[in-house]
């Protein structure tokens, strides 16, 4: 693995190096690379579905000149003499394109110098053992989900002489155990070293977990209920927040769920803190310009929205301070500070209501009024005086984060959960959420 | 391109029952305008080859972005070695008969090409359809974007295969969102990114194109002075642009063989519909056709083969409400005994084909609009999707839809806003009373279906006429 890493950024180095060469005066670039070897392999009902291995590449190449810019994206082989042929093909499309596009007043240029340079090596399991140390453990269960392992590579480079390589090899198990009547406990095995007492002792839990499930699931009916979100359940409702809430862009132009509380109309619950947290590691700290983030930025602090996620330039068209946000403004390394529900607390102080472990294809019910719907999902049960009673029927919610993590909002967890990134849109995606566990009141339920 | 790929498969040393190689090309761009300036100009190539090698009934594969022979050696080398590693825990003991011998090409039909627009004259379609939006100084946001795609697939095998397909697409999306005070309403042209079908630049080319554009406008600022859509149950009125929606959740999904066999179940969920049910389940009103057609000309996702070289044809999936076969590839229909479709298709090369709806429609009935409003006394008429959410077993919906008008007396009476339903997927489409006829049939298609492990987004496409259901949860927004 360490010579094939070599030899791909020996070949991005030479595409960046044709590309200064290449440059002319009053042009300048930036060049993104997302390149993997990823093995993927498939189960259901403790069988192999799908297996297989990807080798994929592209490098974006974005060239601005005249107040106008424009991109083209390639397949990055990792060889370099044909990479840099398409480069330079690519480079003289986009001069012949530039000049009959519209002007862009917001065009930010790279500037700076930053510069950085992470690998971390690893130690997976071999592809031909995938399989068995997988399956050899859960023989006779109801097993399904997915394994995704291997390297995950993000390149920079830029006219102005910033440079970033992060290069990390690790995987991710996703999987759902699923009982005789179709109840499920779900779960996350991730790291960058395959640790079999570990995946042994996860899925010992989960068979523990999977005998609550065993019982006679209970139909609950319509109406609002103190419920308990687990760590998983936290990081989905986080992960709304990414989509039209805490970028500045959405905020200035009518499109996000904390405009309320960006003009102060609404605040939230004192106990609700958010920041970014690049200290965790695991994903680069450096956006589309080559701009690094801050090990760390509060996004609210105690229920007061006290940084947007800017770039450069959102700040450029609305006169506001870069943070070092990506180009979306999305949340890439989130962290929900904890709170003091100690774990020994959860159930005697849910008391009676619901305890909810996953959720399931949230959505935006009322943007504006930040009203989210979605589904109950994987080990949710009834407790009664602080007892889990049985699993429930899946249940529609649909309430506010104004209320959730507003005046309903009891408490955070005294401890917090990393929730690995699983998903493999396009490529394989990096970190995750570090979240704590909550408690509400009346939350909403609907269907 | 074929006769490359099938020297490499002659070439390649490996003791395999059969091998296919899938190349795929493709050339996408993207232009997006907000407020009259640019945001983005872009275009990607990708191009690579998926490898498929079938060792005693187990299948392994491989993907690589690099053509060359060399690399397509090594890349069947490892997917001989993920299919043997796997063969002892292999799910279904597939055969060669689930990768047919098949000859063929497909082409989309187009009159324009897409070189026929300059990249400065698309920015200054866009930037004309911004400035157009912009009917009032309460319109904060105006956006436009158009992308386009030229994809080329090559399909061979050792059993002789020689497929070649190229499609050629075309999707444009616009709105504005409106704003006074706390009160914000978007509306979008049919909803976000309905606009997509396989063809040229005469798809914008529509007569009432700047019409259009200025009525989205129209709509944004009429939304923010709209009555609260009610909370009650009433008779629901959808439109086409929200039926493209609703039989995706409600039937497209819950339909695929892969999920009813449990391969989704950690990611997309299963289906409240089992195997027993094919050929028994009454799934809804006996006003409910709905076929399985990619042969339609210009619909998104039509197409003569799919991606594992099963040969696409029309099929009633449901007839007049009883479930008639499902959306499963060959290798579904031989794992689960069922009838399917010609459906197993992968986003690109770097993704293994999966059971995916392609083209499902709803057939058209016999009312015409007018007949279909002037007929219910009271209820509510909604159009363009804005919300979606359903469960992993796609039976408990809640959708919501930009634009809504009260229905009373055989009337469309007044607008409201944030109008939402929600329901169960049976309940609903048995509740299904009037179906409109081909004259309110209207075609949508979206590129962002999400399914698979690893997650593939592809393009899929819907026709359906206007619906009428009876007796739904209808409500509004709000805290």
């Amino acid at each position: 693995m360490k010579e094939e890493l070599t030899a791909l950024e020996f070949s991005f180095n030479q595409v960046l190096e044709t590309l200064l060469i290449k440059k002319l005066e009053g042009e300048e670039f930036t060049l993104k690379l997302s390149s993997e070897r990823s093995q993927f392999t498939r189960f259901n009902h403790a069988k192999v579905r799908q297996t297989g291995c990807v080798a994929d590449g592209c490098i974006q190449l974005t060239l601005m000149a005249d107040q106008r810019s424009s991109s083209r994206q390639f397949t990055f082989t990792g060889n370099w003499e044909k990479d840099s042929q398409k480069a330079y093909k690519a480079l003289q499309e986009l001069r012949e394109e530039l000049p009959v596009l519209p002007i862009d007043p917001y065009l930010v240029l790279p500037s700076g110098n930053n510069t950085s340079r992470e690998v971390h090596y690893s130690n997976l399991l071999a592809p031909e053992t995938v399989v068995s140390s997988i399956l050899d453990e859960v023989t006779e269960l109801d097993f399904t989900g997915i394994y995704a392992g291997g390297v995950v590579i993000k390149g920079y480079g830029d006219s102005s002489g910033q440079k970033h390589w992060f290069a990390t090899d690790t995987f991710t198990l996703d999987y759902s155990l699923f009982s005789s009547s179709g109840q499920a406990v779900k779960g996350t095995f991730a790291g960058s070293h395959w640790d079999l007492a570990n995946y042994t002792a996860k899925i010992s839990e989960a068979k523990k977990q999977l005998q609550l499930l065993s019982r006679p699931a209970k139909e609950v009916p319509r109406g609002q209920y103190k419920t308990y979100f687990a760590p998983a359940a936290v990081a989905d409702l986080l992960q709304m927040l990414s989509w039209s809430a805490v970028g500045e862009a959405d905020i200035q132009q009518g499109n996000s769920a904390l405009a309320a509380l960006s003009r102060k109309e609404k605040q939230l619950s004192a106990k609700f803190s958010l920041q970014e947290n690049f200290q965790l590691g695991l994903v680069p700290r450096f956006n589309e310009l080559g701009e690094m983030a801050a090990p760390e930025l509060p996004i609210i602090e105690n229920g007061i929205l006290v940084n947007s996620l800017v770039n450069s330039r959102t700040a450029k068209e609305y006169q506001k301070t870069a943070n070092g946000a990506n180009s979306s403004e999305t949340l890439r390394t989130p962290e929900i500070r904890p709170g003091n529900l100690r774990l020994e607390q959860i159930l005697s102080n849910l008391d009676t209501g619901l305890y909810l472990s996953n959720l399931h294809y949230l959505n935006w019910s009322d943007r504006p009024t930040g009203r989210i719907t979605g589904m109950t999902r994987y080990a949710c049960f009834w407790v009664e005086n602080g007892e889990i009673i049985a699993p429930i029927e899946n249940l529609r919610f649909d309430d506010s984060l104004y209320r959730f993590w507003g005046d309903n909002l009891v408490d955070f967890t005294n401890f917090q959960e990393f929730i690995p990134e699983v998903g493999t849109y396009d490529s394989r995606q990096l970190g995750g959420s570090l979240v704590p566990g909550m408690l509400v009141n009346d939350f909403t339920y609907t269907l | 391109m074929w006769s490359e790929l099938t020297k490499a498969i002659a070439k390649f040393d490996i003791p395999a029952d059969w091998i296919g190689i899938r190349a795929v090309k493709e050339t996408a761009s993207n232009r997006y305008v907000r407020d009259g300036i640019p945001q983005a100009n872009g275009k990607s190539t990708t191009e690579g080859a998926m490898i498929e090698v079938l060792v005693n009934g187990c299948l392994g594969y491989a993907a690589t972005n690099s053509l060359e022979f060399a690399s397509l050696e090594a890349t069947a080398q490892i997917a001989y070695k993920q299919a043997l590693a796997a063969s002892k825990w292999w799910i279904y003991p597939f055969q060669e008969t689930e990768r047919p011998k098949v000859v063929g090409e497909y082409n989309s039909p187009y009159l324009e090409p897409l070189d026929a627009l300059s990249p400065g004259e698309i920015n200054d379609l866009l930037v004309r359809m911004c400035r157009t939006l912009k009917v009032h100084e309460k319109i904060v946001q105006t956006t436009a974007s158009i992308s386009t795609s030229e994809r080329e697939s090559w399909f061979v095998s050792s059993n002789g295969s020689e497929v070649y397909q190229k499609f050629i697409s075309l999707g444009s999306n616009y709105g504005a969102i409106a704003q006074d005070g706390a009160i914000v309403q978007q509306r979008t042209n049919n909803g976000w990114q309905a606009h997509c079908y396989q063809g040229g630049w005469e798809l914008l080319r529509q007569e009432n194109l700047w019409q259009r554009v200025q009525q989205v406008g129209e709509q944004a600022i009429e939304l923010l002075t709209a009555a609260e859509c009610p909370n009650i149950r009433t008779n629901l009125v959808l439109a086409p642009d929200q039926m493209m929606l609703q039989i995706h959740e409600s039937i497209g999904h819950p339909l695929e063989i892969d999920r009813i066999l449990g391969d989704e179940r950690n990611y997309a969920g299963g289906s409240f519909v089992t195997t027993d049910d094919f050929g028994q389940l009454v799934y809804g009103s006996p006003l409910m056709n709905i076929t399985f057609d990619p042969t339609v000309p210009g619909e998104y996702a039509s197409y003569a083969f799919d991606d594992t070289g099963a040969v696409a044809t029309r099929e009633y999936v449901i007839k007049e409400g009883v479930l008639q076969r499902g959306l499963g590839s060959l290798e579904s229909q031989a794992r689960a005994g069922i009838p399917g479709v010609a459906c197993a298709r992968a986003c690109s090369w770097n993704r293994p084909a999966i059971d995916r709806m392609a083209n499902l429609n709803l057939e058209p009935g016999n009312a015409t609009f007018d007949e279909i409003i002037s007929g219910i006394e009271h209820g509510v008429y909604m159009e363009s999707n804005r919300s979606w959410s359903i469960d992993d077993r796609r039976y408990k919906f809640q959708f919501g839809c930009e634009y809504a008008k009260l229905i009373e007396n055989g009337q469309l009476i007044k607008t409201l806003r944030n109008p939402n339903y929600r329901a169960t997927t049976p309940e609903f489409w048995h509740s299904l009373i009037k179906v409109g006829d081909t004259h309110s049939w209207q075609m949508y298609g979206t590129p962002y279906c999400g399914k698979g492990e690893p997650n593939q987004a592809i393009w899929v496409g819907h026709g359906s006429p206007v619906c009428v259901f009876a007796d739904i949860e209808v409500f509004g927004g709000g805290s």
